[in-house]
Order: C-alpha cells, then structure tokens, then sequence
C-alpha cells in the first residue's frame, strides 16, 4: 500500500496480482522514447519535480505512481464502450474513480439522495456493491476489507441518518489508521442549511474523526476529490476521508477527466528516517544491555514485519506487541514475547518495566499501553518510530525521535546495527523465557474447563487457533473476547489479527469480520465475538447469508457485560449494574437467518464444534457457552502502571 | 525467576548503570503566551478545521486573525494561545495534520513586529473629553468618532499597549470594546510564506 509508496510494497501482496515491475518497465519505455524525440528537437528537460533525486522527492513520485497501479490494470471502459446512451454524470464519475483506485467491492446502503448512483451501478458490473444492513456495519465492513487486505476500503451511505450511522466506523477508523473512503450523499446544493429532509451538516460531524473531508456541490470536482481522497486515506498515516456528494453533484453532467496525479501542497508525509537520529538509535541499540521492541500497528501498514523479524534477530531483541501489533511477528518466535499493556502478559510488561531501551515502532503510546506514564518503562531511553510527527513527544518523553515509515526506517537501521551473539544476550532472554514460563504456567488460562467444569474462553480462542492452523484471520469485537483473541489466538500471519483498538467500538466484530472475509477469500476468516457486541450488529448475519460470506462466528456467550462486569467486580466492589444481559436462543436466531448454527457448552465438545463450521459452505455461528464469572488477568486498573497488575487469587488447584 | 536482574513487580533495585527517574510526561513545563502563524489553503471550511483541531486538542485559543494574502489561494493565520513548550510544539505538529495547512511556524522568541488594532468607545463629555484626548494622543491612539456624550479611540500597538490604554480608559467608562486579535511578521528579509510560493 501507498504507506511506503514503492512497488516492492505493494506487490507485497501476492494475492492482489498486481505485476508492478511491467508496469515500471512500460513507464520506462514511454519515458525513453520520449527523451529521444526531445533530444531530436535539441531541447532538455526540465524536471519540475521539487527536489529530483533526492529520496524524499522519488518516495512521492512512487506514491504517486502507486495511486494509479490499479487504473492501469483495469483499462477502465467508457460509458460509450459501455453501450449506455446518456450523457456521463457525476455518478458515472464515482464509478470510474472507484474502478481507478483498483476497488472492487464496496459496502454500502441507498437512499433518496444516492439514488442517482444506483441507477448507474448496473453499468458497472465489475464494482460489486455488498448491501449491508445498517451503515456501522458497511463502514467496519470497509475496515475490515482495509486491514485484511492492505487496500483501501469503501463504504456508501445516504444523507442524513445513513450518514451519521456511518460515523461510528469512520471514528473507528480514525484512532486505527484505518484507510478507508466513506462517500455519503447530501440533498442538493441549493438547499443545503434549509434543513431540508434527510439533511444533516455531515462534513462538520465528520470533520474531527477524519483525515479529511470533502463536500462535493458540482459534478465536475468528482474525478478530482476521488483521485485525492483515495491519495490522501492510503499515504503517510492511513486514515478515513469522508466525501459528501450532493444529489446535483450525482447527477449533473461530468465533462472533467480524472487527473493522473494530485495536486496536495499541503500533504507531504514523511518517508525517510532522518539519517543522524538514525545512526544515535543504532548507537543506542549498541549500548542496551536489556532492549524491548515495542511492534505497533505501524509495522504492518509499512508492511515491515520482515524488517522487524530481521532486526530482532540481527541485535538478539525481544519483541513485545501493541493490541494492534498483534500479528506483527510469528510468534512462534522465540524473540515474540507476546501482548503488552492493561491486559497483556506479565512477563511482557515486566521485560518492559525492566528494559533499558525500548524500540518504540508505529506506536503511539496509547494509556492501555503505558499505564500511570511516571511508572512506565521506568529505566529505559526510547527510540520512538512513527510517520505521525504529532505522536513523537504526545504522550510519554522520548530520547531519540525519528519520523519516517518503518520499513524505510528499519532498511537504513538495519546495516548499522552491529550483529549481537545470542550468548550476549543468553542471560536476559532467559529472565524473560522464566518469567513465560511463569505468567503462561497461571492456573487460570489454559485449561478447557474454568471453575466447576466451565467452559473456559481462552481455551476456545486458543483451539480455533489450532484448528486454523494458525493461518485464519481472526476478527474480535471488543471487551473480554478481545483481550482473550489477542492474548490466545497464536498468531503467525500479518494481519491475521484484527481488533478495533483506539475506539473500542463494541459491534465492530461482525462486520469487519464480514469486510475480511470478502477481501481476503483466499483466508478463513472468524469473527470472535461476546454476546454484547454481536446485539449491537447482529442485523449483518443477513448481509452474510445473501452475500455468501464464508465468516465463521464464535460466539463467546457469557450473558454478561463481561469487561464491564469484571471492572464492577474488581473496581466498583461488585455493584454489577446493569450488566447482565439476556441474549436471543443464538441458535435459532442463526438459523433463522439462514446460518448453520452450533453449539458447545463443554470444553470436551468445543474441537467438535469448530470442526463443524469449518465444514459449512457459507457463514456459520457457534455459541460457545463459556463461564459466566470468568475475568481477564493480568489487569493493570486504571491510573496504575505496568507493574501494578492484577491477577486472579484462584483457591481451585489447575485441573 | 532468575535471582538476578531487577524485579520490576516486587520493587528490587534497577540496574547498576541507570537510575530511574520519573518517567517525564510531555508538556508540563511552564506556561506561557505564545504566537503560532499558520499559512493555510483559501478554502472553504479552513477555519473550521483549524478552530476544531485546536478545541478537540483542547489547546486555548487567546486570539486567532485570518486572512487573504498576497497569493490568491493563500490564507494566513496568527493564533495566540498560551501554554508551555511542549503543548504548543504539540499544537504546531497537529495543524500540521491537516491537508490544508501549509505551513506553521512559532515564531514567539523570534525578532517580529507584532501589532493589534483595538476600537474602544468611551464615555467622554465636554467636561472630561480634553483628559481623554491626552491619553490618546500619548498612545498614538486617533480619535475616528466623536458624539455629545462618547467617542471611539483607534489605536494600534502590541498587546501589551493595548492592555495599558485600555486600562488607562477604564476609568472613564468603557461603553464598547473590540480587538482584532494580534497579527505578527517576521522583521528582516525573510518570509514565512516564502516556501509556500507555488
């Protein structure tokens, strides 16, 4: 993806198919035929490029380039190639943009004013529209389909309330990074602020949890705003842009073309580490006695994780992972320690609590990760990696900041740093490998059963894992299944972990769920989901069934709030207001929408059960019936810091 | 556990080499006025953007002029706000976010001409209106309306003299004041708007 800009990134993927190099070759082709007629006429080039030939200047152009792969491989057709007999309007523009930008699919849901868009779609056969339920569930569709595929996803609503169902999985998108483009509709521009029906001031809603927004009022800005938006959500940091179109931008007359680069003085991400901070963070590397690796989501949108694992293994660096990190690095990887953070390993917290250099890559220091910031990481320098210049110095001090993407930052970190023999590091590593032992010996995971032979969570995340081979991609919603997703799934393939971090957008699971199923059809794809959140979204099982999506839901039924039920527990002195909650017969709510629908409420029928939705042709629900008092430890309660956790005082002897 | 190397959850002692002081949490220095000059895109909603970035970041805003420039697509800014180092630094990289802005620079320890224009209407008779017109004449404030019973000083100068005349008119009564807000240049040759030139 455009995060890094160049080719090599972006055939990363194999699946995608895309044939980067022939594409150079043809540019270079076109490029010297060209120089030969100039040089015939006895005329130079000029290049007007703002610093030709340095690394920052051809980072933008192959940014640039990277913008338009997919329009070059789709040889988009003409509305007249098309056989319609119309003039092409503003909707015919959406289209075209899209099919340009290499989307093959988008989430979306009409109204009145997008009206003008659907009655073109049927021109565009190749763009498949999936009709969601409700616009939350197409927007985290969009994310899904983003983070499982590196691309950027699209999500459609109508004006007024379509558009602000949306916002939720805009913000989402927003505190993940998420690349995604939400279009939405709006009444026509002559009555803008009337108040006319379904109108609602969308772009001032959406303004603070957006890259950037746009409003569209004439049918000839569209090519344009597309060919940024899309620029604008897959560069630097991703993020969600949101493009309001108004009825008469739809439907009035488009002469405009679509512009082959975009013109955005005001938008020049960063690529390159700034060399000298570079050599002091390889310096720093040199003198660390005890150094962690702290991998954030910004690995995997650099697509560094062979990076990462290089610089591991090069400098003998355990690697500890953020909530969105996850999946960063094999953890089969003896230097993968595993989750950091409010619930994540002890011995991961306390390699951090004890390091003298952490390596802080696309992180953003978030407070579930440091805790009360005085306590954090009390004797370690840090070297803090990020494309974002605002999150150097946001939320905790850093020694050596250095803004660039991380894969580019790590090739140029690489060779500096000096090859650690592993009996330098023997001593440390086999703290930390004791203090594992120790924190995954804990008699309160692990084990099928819980308390009186209740089914245990984490032993469900942890055999779907196995039964997956390790190779499925893994979607959680957000509270306790979260925590237990990420701590148990056992993850080996990049991105084969997705959570709704920043937002903790209960409902996510789903339909992101959804969103990486369809993107990644080559992938079995499970949602891990609590009984709350799936009530919040539960409409999409329907979008499921029409569409055909193989998404398997674990459904971890716990009757209960449960993170909100374990911080009244352990917080609130067991006030459990209003967190228990009553749930549909799961299977027969599946069933009724057409699921297979399965059911264990023992760990001993738990393999069976996986086993059976795997073999369904389609999407299929298991509930799982898990204990109903089960709580995530460690936890670190809020306002305290990484070695402050709490654990569980368990009297019953590990079964 | 290995019984040697810190034990960071039971409180045994750090490493020999380092010692631990608090972890230092960005942005609690000491707060002062500072001057940020945002150069932005003329474009519809600009200000908006500008003026939620800094609420939402909860960053105060003390005054905020904008306006056009010698370049038609180019809008400027000057925003004062007060805070310590750290948080205006903050401020400045998060401006940055946005698409539109081109360019901010803090330019608070920087040589500059800094000035504001303040309108204030004052009660002022034939009794008192000679005692009004010395204090605005001592202020290189003009006299730009005159009625039986007020009249409006126009004076321009940097926040601080602003401040002093005012308070200096007070006393008289001040039936209607408004500022506009300090707008700042860089002295000497140099331009902050040079590198946005397109």
């Amino acid at each position: 993806m455009g995060t890094q800009g160049d080719d090599a990134g972006a055939g990363g993927r194999a699946h995608e198919g895309r044939s980067p190099t022939s594409a150079a070759a043809t540019a270079a082709a076109t490029a010297t035929a060209t120089a030969a007629v100039e040089a015939a006429a006895g005329r130079d080039r000029i290049n007007h490029m703002p610093g030709a030939g340095t690394p920052r200047a051809d980072a933008i152009s192959a940014g640039r380039r990277e913008m338009l792969t997919d329009s070059r491989r789709l040889q988009i057709k003409s509305l007249a190639e098309r056989g319609a007999k119309r003039p092409r309007i503003g909707a015919d523009a959406v289209c075209e943009a899209l099919l340009r930008q290499g989307v093959d699919l988008f989430f979306g849901y009409p109204g009145g004013v997008v009206l003008p868009l659907y009655d073109v779609l049927g021109d565009y056969p190749e763009l498949r529209h999936i009709l969601v339920r409700h616009e939350q569930g197409g927007a985290h569709a969009a994310e899904g389909y983003a983070r499982a595929t590196g691309k950027v996803g699209v999500c459609l609503g109508t004006s007024g309330p379509g558009a602000t169902n949306l916002v939720t999985g805009i913000g989402d998108a927003m505190l993940d990074s998420v690349p995604i483009v939400a279009i939405t509709g709006n009444v026509v521009g002559s009555l803008l602020g009337k108040d006319a029906f379904q109108e609602i001031d969308i772009t001032g809603i959406t303004l603070p949890c957006t890259k950037h927004n746009y409003l569209v009022r004439d049918a000839n800005d569209v090519p344009r705003v597309f060919a940024e938006a899309f620029h604008i959500a897959r560069t630097g940091r991703p993020g969600p842009v949101h493009i309001d179109l108004t009825k008469d931008a739809l439907m009035g007359v488009c002469t405009a073309e679509h512009p082959e680069t975009v013109d955005l003085p005001g938008f020049k991400p960063t690529f390159e580490g700034h060399p000298r901070q570079i050599k002091l963070a390889a310096q720093e590397i040199a003198k660390a006695e005890r150094p962690v690796i702290l991998a954030g989501h910004g690995v995997l949108i650099a697509e560094a994780t062979e990076e990462l694992r290089e610089l591991a293994e090069k400098a003998q660096i355990p690697v500890a992972h953020t909530l969105l990190g996850v999946s960063a690095m094999d953890e089969t990887n003896p230097l993968s320690l595993g989750f950091v953070g409010m619930h994540g390993w002890k011995h991961v917290n306390k390699a951090i609590q004890s390091a003298d250099l952490l390596i802080a890559l696309g992180m953003r220091f978030d407070d579930r990760v440091t805790g009360h910031v005085p306590t954090f990481a009390p004797y370690a320098r840090i070297v803090h990696v990020d494309i974002d210049p605002a999150e150097i110095g946001k939320n905790v001090a850093v020694e050596i900041p250095i803004v660039g993407d991380i894969k580019r930052v790590l090739q140029a970190l690489i060779p500096q740093v000096a090859a650690v023999a592993s009996e330098r590091r023997a001593a440390y590593l086999a703290e930390i490998a004791a203090w594992r032992a120790e924190s995954e010996t804990m008699p309160w995971h692990g084990s099928g059963a819980w308390r009186n032979g209740q089914l245990s969570a984490d032993f469900v995340v942890s055999r779907i894992g196995e039964a997956t081979g390790h190779d499925a991609t893994l979607v959680a919603d957000v509270g306790q299944n979260q925590m237990w997703t990420a701590r148990y799934g056992g993850f080996r393939r990049p991105n084969s972990h997705i959570s709704s971090g920043g937002l903790g957008t209960m409902g996510f699971g789903l339909p992101a769920g959804m969103g990486a199923a369809v993107g990644r059809p080559d992938k079995e794809t499970w949602a891990i989901v609590g009984d709350g959140g799936l009530q919040m979204t539960v409409q999409e099982l329907m979008t499921l069934v029409q569409e055909h999506i193989p998404l398997r839901i674990a459904l971890l039924n716990n009757h209960k709030l449960g993170m909100v039920r374990q911080w009244q527990e352990l917080v609130y002195a067991g006030n459990y207001h209003s967190s228990h909650l009553l749930g549909p017969d799961w299977c027969k709510l599946a069933e009724a929408y057409g699921l297979a629908a399965f059911r264990a409420d023992e760990p001993d029928q738990v393999d069976a059960a996986i086993a059976s939705a795997r073999a369904v042709d389609g999407p299929a629900l298991i509930e799982f019936c898990i204990a109903e008092q089960q709580n995530v430890f460690p936890m670190m309660p809020a306002g305290k810091g990484l070695s402050d956790l709490l654990e569980e005082q368990f009297e019953e002897p590990k079964r | 556990m290995t019984p040697t190397g810190p034990d960071p959850m039971h409180g045994a002692a750090a490493p020999a080499h380092t010692t631990a002081p608090p972890r230092a949490m960005p942005g609690h220095g000491e707060a002062h006025r500072h001057v940020l000059v945002a150069v932005v895109l003329n474009k519809p909603g600009v200000l908006n953007r500008v003026a939620s970035l800094m609420r939402a970041r909860n960053f105060n805003i003390e005054t905020l002029a904008v306006s056009h420039t010698d370049q038609p697509e180019v809008s400027r800014m000057t925003i004062t706000l007060r805070g310590d180092d750290v948080l205006v630094e903050q401020a400045a990289k998060q401006l940055y976010r946005l698409i539109d802005v081109l360019k901010v620079q803090d330019v608070t320890s920087d040589p500059t001409v800094e000035h504001e224009i303040v309108l204030i209407k004052v009660r002022a008779d034939e009794r008192n209106r000679g005692e009004v017109l010395t204090i605005a004449d001592m202020y290189k404030a003009k006299v730009v309306d005159l009625a039986a019973e007020s009249l409006i000083v126009e004076a321009t100068g940097t926040e601080a003299d602003v401040d002093a005349l005012i308070a200096l008119l007070r006393g008289f009564g001040i039936k209607e004041l408004v500022r506009s807000g300090t707008v700042v240049m860089s002295r000497g040759a140099g331009s902050i708007e040079e590198a946005t030139k397109r």
